[in-house]
């Protein structure tokens, strides 16, 4: 075990984890921030998404000690009162259903309409395509991330 | 206050007053309402689902577990509408399990059906009684006021009472009959009813503060992984246990000796320790000696179905002569139709977390659509008496039947009674689709007689399932009075079960979400048999009676009107296209899809686009209806190309690598419309799924010719 400083939505965390614990379990287990969800353990369905420096990344295979003093941004950063852009437009079209996928399904679209202001249905299913929903909103998804990506450009 | 001089009513309602001022009132159910009070309570206590605070705060409860139904939602937008309040003032609160609210389930889409009446009481009652008050005050009659936006009118004087004025006057009001009151049903009268409501957790959920059960955090609390054998109903002989305990932050480690009920306590290895991470690396050194007791294998039953299918079965049902029938067709048509186990893998695996308090409650946080079940199988299996056993619900990442069991809960219930400190017990995805209830597996030998008009004069299935001593297991029975029952002048229904060891249970609609494939692409095959059109030849089949039928044809047909009509069905499609149409009945409500698609001749197909029609009576959230029918077809879509299998009487697959469940990309677009019939509104959580299948593979073979009987569709060289 060892002392390691990871910067968590803007704050700096120190959190004592051994060297392979991933970043799934240190912010869960050890920072008690349970937004961020366990799902598959292998990087596989995307539950446990988190931005580092703004790129989706796998943070049940991504040992907490590989990503100290990068920018981690999870979905209890993104904006607590919900207005972000996307969690506005994930409202307005209902997208939840049993809602366990949605804060990876989020933070992956923050990530896409930061890169492509008008993405299409392709690139909104390419950005995806690594976040499973078990429910099967990917109908609604795909209409919230281009409504997100109007709101960003202020034309919706 | 009158509270016990209508007990014979169906509902009845009951008022007490809370020390703020605020009133309170509810509704029993039948089962409680006639049944022995809960145990330690004197008197009838009211099922409470309103609370109406002195500064306007309106806050309605919802009993049943929310899994992604939709059910939190909607079951209090009956309340807030009959109540006449505005629904951004009101507060949505999740129940714990408390027998006073009689069925507490996620599970038979029975939330909707269940909660129509006495919620629409609740609300009804509670609102006439805030009338009285304020007509009281103002020493007016009644039927001059009328209830709007949370407060009282009186259109004469021009006054008007907001509900957190009228509490203290309300609870001194009588409580009227609810036979006497007027409950508003159809969707002319709705003003929050029928609109599109988004889900009462969103904010939470984009937020990442909303608790599912493994977001459960208690002080001192440590995590658990539970290792059990691979093939089910093994036993430890023994296990490296003492060796674990020296691993960093494991707290403890023992073996269960368990049980040998499949659906309870198996016997397994418990490892414990600070972190979840913690202990699952300790799991990794984890060496145990099993005695297994079973060996049964996906090729064994498919060896045993092949054998079965040549014998006759046992009739269970049938209608006319179907042996002459056949001897006297024009054209007889045979086909073997199969699909594979599946597994339930709900998002977030399964977890609880428990407290063996130090008086001896048991308290327990989880995700279960079945608390009630779970508590009594505590009960039994530690010997804790249920009322010292009390179960925290939180919202699930997902159910479909999966979390009806409670093998889980008794998991931690019992590896918390040997620590000091809550713990959670955490499955790995591993565990969750090796140790699931899967949804059983089925061959259904099929044989149609049609005349030469293309009318279908006989139908029998032979339908080889799973069961043991005589029984078939969860999940895998079929009526003979099912679909098309009634419909033929001559069926039958035969059936031969295969032993199994493995462990099945209720995956959403059971039953139908696997036949209704067999069934449906079965009809498509006689109606072009007889060159007829499959949605005239369905239509026609609806409108003859041999008998009588498990559902009710009008309704049946249509839905089926109106996803043709929106579909514009038969309309001439571009090459290497298709439409497929498929219905169904089951949980109360009527499904009709039209799915069309492009296939490739390489086997690659895309789904274009979908028309579901859907008749649960009057919607209640159209958002939320929308959400489980495109939910529904797209969860059926995605289990059409997935199996389970066994070798070793142990489970082939272990994660979404090879049990991989649809993506974005593979996704049709859905669009959905309602019969908005004069019926009660029925759930909606399962009717979508059943005839999702059969409509591609119907649009499949229309747009290639290849006609599919068997599943997951990458055995039949499909791929999307």
């Amino acid at each position: 075990m060892s002392e390691i400083k990871l910067k968590i939505n803007g704050e700096e965390r120190a959190v004592d984890v051994s060297s392979d614990m991933p970043l799934l379990w240190a912010l869960r287990d050890k920072l008690n921030m349970t937004g961020t969800k366990y799902s598959c353990g292998i990087g596989q369905c995307g539950a446990c998404t988190v931005l580092v420096n703004g790129t989706p990344m796998r943070a049940c295979i991504t040992p907490a000690a590989s990503i100290a003093g990068m920018d981690i941004t999870t979905i209890e950063g993104l904006d607590s009162e919900g207005e972000h852009p996307v969690q506005q437009a994930w409202h307005k079209v209902d997208v939840p259903q049993c809602g366990y996928c949605q804060g990876g399904q989020i933070l992956t679209a923050v990530s896409l309409i930061e890169r492509n202001s008008n993405p299409t249905d392709a690139d909104i299913d390419a950005a995806h395509s690594g976040n499973i929903c078990r429910c099967g909103t990917y109908h609604r998804i795909r209409k919230a991330v281009k409504l997100a990506a109007a709101l960003k450009r202020g034309d919706a | 206050m009158k509270t016990q001089d209508n007990i014979n009513r169906r509902a009845f309602l009951k008022v007490s007053a809370l020390a703020s001022g605020a009133f309170m009132i509810g509704v029993s159910y039948r089962s409680t309402a006639y049944g022995k009070p809960h145990e330690g309570e004197k008197t009838w206590e009211p099922n409470l689902y309103v609370r109406i605070d002195p500064d306007e705060s309106i806050t309605i409860v919802s009993k049943n577990p929310e899994g992604g139904q939709g059910i939190k939602t909607a079951m209090p937008m009956i309340v807030a509408e009959c109540l006449e309040v505005d629904w951004n003032n009101v507060t949505v609160e999740q129940a714990n399990l408390d027998d006073r609210y009689g069925r507490q389930v996620a599970g038979g889409s029975r939330g909707t059906p269940d909660g129509w009446d006495d919620l629409r009481i609740a609300g009804t009652g509670a609102m006439v009684m805030l009338r009285n008050a304020a007509a009281e005050k103002w020493g007016v009659s009644p039927n001059e006021c009328s209830a709007a936006n949370g407060a009282i009118h009186h259109k004469k004087s021009k006054r008007t009472l907001t509900y957190g004025k009228l509490t203290t006057l309300a609870t001194k009001q009588s409580v009227p009959d609810a036979k006497s009151l007027k409950l508003k049903s159809r969707p002319e009268e709705f003003k929050i009813l029928g609109k599109r409501i988004p889900g009462v957790d969103n904010k939470k959920i984009f937020t990442g503060t909303l608790g599912y059960g493994c977001d459960t955090r208690l002080d001192g609390m440590v995590y658990a992984v539970f290792e059990k054998c691979p093939s089910f109903g093994g036993r430890v002989k023994s296990a490296n246990t003492e060796q674990l305990k020296g691993f960093p932050g494991v707290v403890d480690a023992f073996v269960v000796d368990g049980t040998d009920d499949l659906k309870g306590l198996m016997p397994g290895v418990a490892i414990v320790a600070e972190t979840w991470w913690e202990a699952q690396s300790a799991r990794k050194q984890l060496q145990v000696d099993w005695e297994t007791i079973q060996s049964d294998s996906t090729a064994s039953y498919q060896r045993q179905a092949e054998a079965l299918s040549k014998e006759p079965g046992k009739t269970l049902g049938s209608v006319g002569n179907v042996d002459k029938a056949f001897d006297k067709a024009h054209k007889v048509l045979e086909a073997q139709y199969y699909y594979p186990f599946v597994s339930h893998a709900n998002m977030e695996p399964q977890n609880c977390t428990a407290f063996l308090h130090p008086s001896g409650k048991m308290e327990l946080w989880a995700p279960t659509q079945n608390p009630k079940s779970g508590r009594g199988l505590i009960s039994k299996t530690l010997g804790i008496s249920e009322d010292r056993i009390h179960v925290n619900m939180t919202r699930l990442g997902g159910g479909f039947g999966r979390r009806l069991t409670s093998d889980f809960m008794v998991e931690a219930a019992w590896i918390a009674s040997k620590l000091d400190r809550p713990v959670q017990l955490q499955w790995t995805r591993e565990d969750d689709m090796q140790h699931d209830f899967y949804r059983p597996a089925a061959w259904h030998n099929l044989k149609a007689a049609i005349d030469k008009d293309g009318k279908m004069t006989a139908w029998e299935n032979h339908f080889v399932t799973f069961g043991n001593n005589g029984r078939t297991t969860s999940g895998a029975n079929l009526s003979p009075k099912h679909y098309p029952s009634g419909l033929t002048p001559n069926f039958r229904l035969r059936q031969s079960m295969i032993p199994l060891k493995v462990p099945t249970g209720p995956w959403r609609s059971p039953g139908h979400s696997a036949y209704c494939f067999a069934f449906q692409s079965f009809m498509d095959e006689i109606a072009l048999a007889g060159g007829r059109d499959p949605l005239e030849f369905r239509l026609d089949l609806l409108k003859q009676r041999y008998g009588e039928t498990d559902f009710n044809t009008e309704r049946a047909a249509g839905t089926l009107k109106l996803a043709t009509k929106n579909a514009n069905w038969g309309r001439k499609m571009g090459p290497n296209q298709g439409q497929g149409l498929a219905f169904h009945f089951d949980h109360g409500a009527y499904v009709a899809f039209v799915a069309e698609v492009t296939a490739q001749p390489s086997g690659q197909f895309k789904v274009d686009q979908v028309y579901a029609a859907a008749d649960a009576g009057p919607v209640l959230n159209r958002s939320g209806a929308d959400n489980q029918v495109e939910g529904g077809f797209i969860d059926a879509l995605s289990t059409s190309f997935l199996e389970i299998s066994f070798t070793n009487g142990a489970t082939d697959q272990s994660n979404f690598s090879n049990y991989n469940l649809l993506r974005m990309n593979q996704a049709p677009s859905i669009s959905v419309d309602y019969v908005q019939s004069d019926y009660s509104p029925t759930g909606l959580g399962e009717p979508p799924i059943a005839p999702a299948t059969p409509a591609v593979t119907n649009a499949l073979f229309a747009a290639s010719g290849k006609r599919v009987r068997s599943m997951p569709l990458g055995k039949e060289g499909l791929y999307i």
